[in-house]
Order: C-alpha cells, then structure tokens, then sequence
C-alpha cells in the first residue's frame, strides 16, 4: 500500500474546473460545498467560475444532522452549521465533494439541501471518484478515477499557504502522500 | 469507580443531563456549539432534520410546567423523534405505582430517552441509575437542585449576545433558596470561566453558605449592580410571599424589582434575562421586560437549540 502514487489536488482541481467550464450544457447558478473538504474546493471553483458568470453567493452544508451512520458513530463532536444564503427553491446547483465513495454523503447532501427548498437541479462536482458505490449516484465532473484498497482512507487536506494535497491513511495513520512514512 | 460522575459513560462522554455541576466546560462548550448549528435549522423552510427518527422520547412531568414540556416536545420534534407526553401527576403517582415502577413500564414500552421534571430533588438522577443501559436521562427541574437546560440556554444567550465569558460581571438577582435554575447558572458561568457571578437578595432568601459556590453576596441593588454585563433575573414563586420569607410583593419591588433606574447601575450595554414566565411588577418592571436591554424572548428561541443539541448528543452516545 506504500507505493500508490496519488495525483497532485492542485493539477485535479484545474482539471475539475476546465471540466466544468468545457461543458456547454450546464446551466447552474449556485455552488453548495460539503464540510470540510467539499466547502474548501467550492470556495476556489467559485472564485474562479464568479469571474465569467454571475453564481448566488456559496452554500456551505455540514450534513451531520442527516449521515445514516448517526446510531453507530453519534453525532460529530464539532458539527458546523450549514449555511445556504440563497433561496433553493428553483435554483440550479452544483453540489462540490472531496471523494465520492459510497455516495452516502452525497444522498445526506441532498436530503438536506430539498429541506431548504425544491430545487430545480442538482449536479455533483468531486476531485477523486475513488468507486466503491453503495447507492446508485454518480458525479457529473470528476477531477480523476482513482483505484484504492478498499480498506485506505484517501484524506484531502489543506496546508497552512491553503495549497490542497492528498494522502492515504489507514487506520495506524499516514502510509503514502504528503507525509510518507512506514506503515 | 464509586464516585463517577453519573452522567458520563466510561469514555467521559455525556451520557445523561443531570446538573451542570462537575460537568467540565469541555462537554458544556460542545453542547453550545451544537446549539449554533441548530438555530439555522430553524430558520429554514422545513424546520426539520432526520436524526432522531424511530427513537422514542418520553416527557415525564411529575410537575405541571406546560412551557418546559413544550420546548422539549417541540426540540424532540424537531429532530424527527417520536414525543410522548405524560402527565404523571394525574395519573399512575395517585394510583400508588412508585417512580421506579412507572418508569420500569415506559422502559419496557421501549423507550430511547426520558425527559423528567419532578417537584423532588434527586427524582431524574434516581431514574438515570436505574435505567437500563441505552436509556438517556435528562433533567428538566427537581426541586430545588438543578435545572440544567435552563442554564445551558442561558450561557448560550450570554455568548450570542457577549461573545466571552471570561470578561464579564454577572449578577444573579431573587430568590435564590428555592431557585433550581441558580444553582445550574451558578455552576454553569464560574466552569465556563466568567471571573465574578454575584447574588443579589434578601438574606431570607439566600441559602446558607452560598459563598462557598464562589459567588459575591449583596443584599442592596444599587451597589450589587455596579459594572454589571449581565442581569440574570429569578422568577419568585407567589407562595413564597405568604410564609415568613418576605412582608409583600410591593416591598419587594421596591427593594429588588428591575426598575429602569436601577438597571441604570448595570453597564449601559448591560443585557437583562428571565427563565419565565415573568411576574410583572414583582421581580421585574415592564419597561425593563419589553425594553431595548432584554433579551428575554431570545431566550426562549435559543432553548429549542439547547434542547435539540442535547438530546442529540445523548442520543448518539454508544453505551
């Protein structure tokens, strides 16, 4: 598991943003990142994307409060508000995630996001679709494909310059990325 | 092992809400943080959210108090638990069944958490220890000892509207005696770090020895309000006026009711608070009440926040 190479986040996130800004058919108006990773990304797709179109200010959701995994796990011991400040009702969103896995983030996102509103539409932005779906949901832009033994933890995370990175973990700690060390 | 705190699980984790004394500000923060993310919820089109659904949640009010019952009723609802209200007082408690049996009954009826009021201290840490495991515990008032809800809101007040604990002068001001709610307060602001909480009342109404809680004692208005942040207002119980515990209300209110000339002592920007339901003209003037200082029906809002957070946090915890 020491070997695996992972991709710089910095290259995936201008792959992801080309992606979104080739496709022609899109037709979004607002951006809505995950807690923690997801709401650090749409917070450059949005500054970058801001420049040629006009998006409502970003929504951030924390999904706590709808995870499927509340009776095994508990709640969060830092849970972050959600933060939607436009109206969802008819809107157009683009939904923006770290690593899409079992989608069952994905499902708590969405859950959460009609319990503001009907939105007219949501797609899904993620930098890493690592597979391994447990429910039938797929992204729309994905920055790469990646294969990993099922039992890493592909952690996305930010240095202290806000440059973003990746590294896999298990449960011991850190075996490949940024901080490589003996497993 | 004998002297653990019965409300934290052997990962030191909340596991009942009995009192906030010996709780470490660590938990208290955590269950004002979670508080925050609440507030939005209700703000929103469905003022709802999923966690608690299918868990069944038990108000067992041993002492009629409709507007606690109902926060909790609606914070339980809010989380998309199942609320069951029951009015104790009328009906198992005057066919002779005890505490225990009642609520060795509701347990077997499955139930995931009780909410418990009861004119007895010590009746919510009683159930709390024998529960079955899995079962949570909160404390909505007994008797004179806690009321920890209460004070939980009341530090989530303070910090919306101060933002620090550890630079502020708070004054508790009435009656103190009989007073579940100051207790909690009490313990409440000197864990969470604010450097002088005063009482202010009649000697006839201040337990002995309250000192020892490590609180300054006035018996004056005038100088107890001195340099005052915070002003955190006792309801007095209309009983209290026929023993020998004070001649009338009017003489009351002219010693310790909040007047505007009074709170003109407090700091200018001082914010004024009372758990309810407010006796106007007894411990509190009107124009004090529904003034620009009172933040008394944010209150109310916030402990619908206080009440989702902590039963969340109980109902995620493993045993």
């Amino acid at each position: 598991m020491r070997n695996i190479p992972l991709p710089d986040a910095e290259i995936l996130l201008n792959q992801l943003l080309d992606q979104i800004q080739a496709d022609s058919d899109n037709n979004y108006t607002a951006l809505v990142g995950i807690h923690t990773g997801g709401a650090w990304l749409a917070e450059r797709l949005h500054q970058a994307l801001s420049a040629t179109r006009s998006l409502e200010p970003l929504g951030l959701l924390s999904v706590s409060f709808y995870r499927d995994d509340f009776d095994r796990v508990g709640l969060h011991a830092q849970v972050r508000p959600s933060e939607i400040p436009f109206n969802v009702n008819g809107a157009h969103i683009l939904l923006v995630d770290d690593v899409l896995q079992t989608g069952r983030t994905i499902r708590a996102a969405i859950n959460e996001l009609f319990d503001y509103g009907r939105p007219a539409s949501i797609a899904l932005a993620t930098l890493i679709d690592r597979g391994g779906r447990e429910l039938p949901i797929c992204a729309q832009y994905i920055g790469a494909g990646l294969r990993l033994p099922a039992e890493s933890i592909l952690v996305f995370d930010r240095d202290v310059q806000g440059r973003f990175n990746l590294r896999l973990e298990n449960k011991k700690g850190v075996v490949n990325g940024a901080e490589d060390m003996p497993a | 092992m004998i002297n653990r705190n019965p409300q934290l699980n052997k990962h030191r984790k909340l596991q009942h809400l009995l009192t906030t004394e010996e709780l470490p500000a660590a938990i208290l923060l955590q269950i004002l943080n979670t508080a925050e993310t609440f507030v939005g919820v209700t703000e929103r089109d469905v003022k709802k959210v999923p966690l608690l659904r299918g868990k069944s949640i038990f108000n067992l009010f041993f002492e009629p108090s409709t507007r606690t019952r109902t926060t909790f009723e609606i914070a339980a609802k809010r989380l998309s638990a199942d609320v069951f209200n029951l009015n104790i007082a009328v009906s198992a408690q005057s066919k002779g069944e005890t505490l225990l049996d009642t609520v060795n009954n509701l347990a077997a009826m499955d139930a995931d958490m009780f909410v418990v009021r009861h004119a007895q201290s010590g009746a919510a840490h009683l159930i709390a220890k024998h529960a079955r495991p899995g079962i949570h515990v909160i404390n909505a008032g007994d008797g004179r000892h806690a009321h920890p809800t209460q004070a939980l809101l009341d530090m989530f007040t303070i910090r919306r509207f101060k933002h620090e604990f550890h630079n502020l002068r708070v004054a508790i001001i009435g009656d103190i005696l009989h007073s579940r709610v100051a207790r909690s307060q009490i313990h409440a602001l000197t864990t969470l770090g604010v450097p002088e909480v005063r009482v202010i009342a009649p000697k006839t109404l201040l337990p002995n020895n309250v000192e020892r809680l490590g609180v300054r004692v006035f018996h004056d208005m005038n100088s107890g309000l001195e340099n005052i942040d915070v002003l955190m207002m006792l309801r007095l119980q209309k009983e209290r006026m026929q023993g020998a515990y004070l001649p009338s209300s009017e003489e009351y209110f002219k010693n310790y009711g909040l007047t505007p000339e009074k709170l003109s002592m407090a700091r200018p920007d001082a914010i004024v608070m009372h758990p309810g339901p407010m006796n106007r003209g007894v411990e509190i003037d009107s124009a004090v009440a529904d003034g620009g200082q009172s933040v008394i029906l944010p209150q109310v809002t916030f402990g619908i926040a206080i009440r989702m957070a902590v039963m969340s946090i109980l109902a995620g915890q493993q045993v």
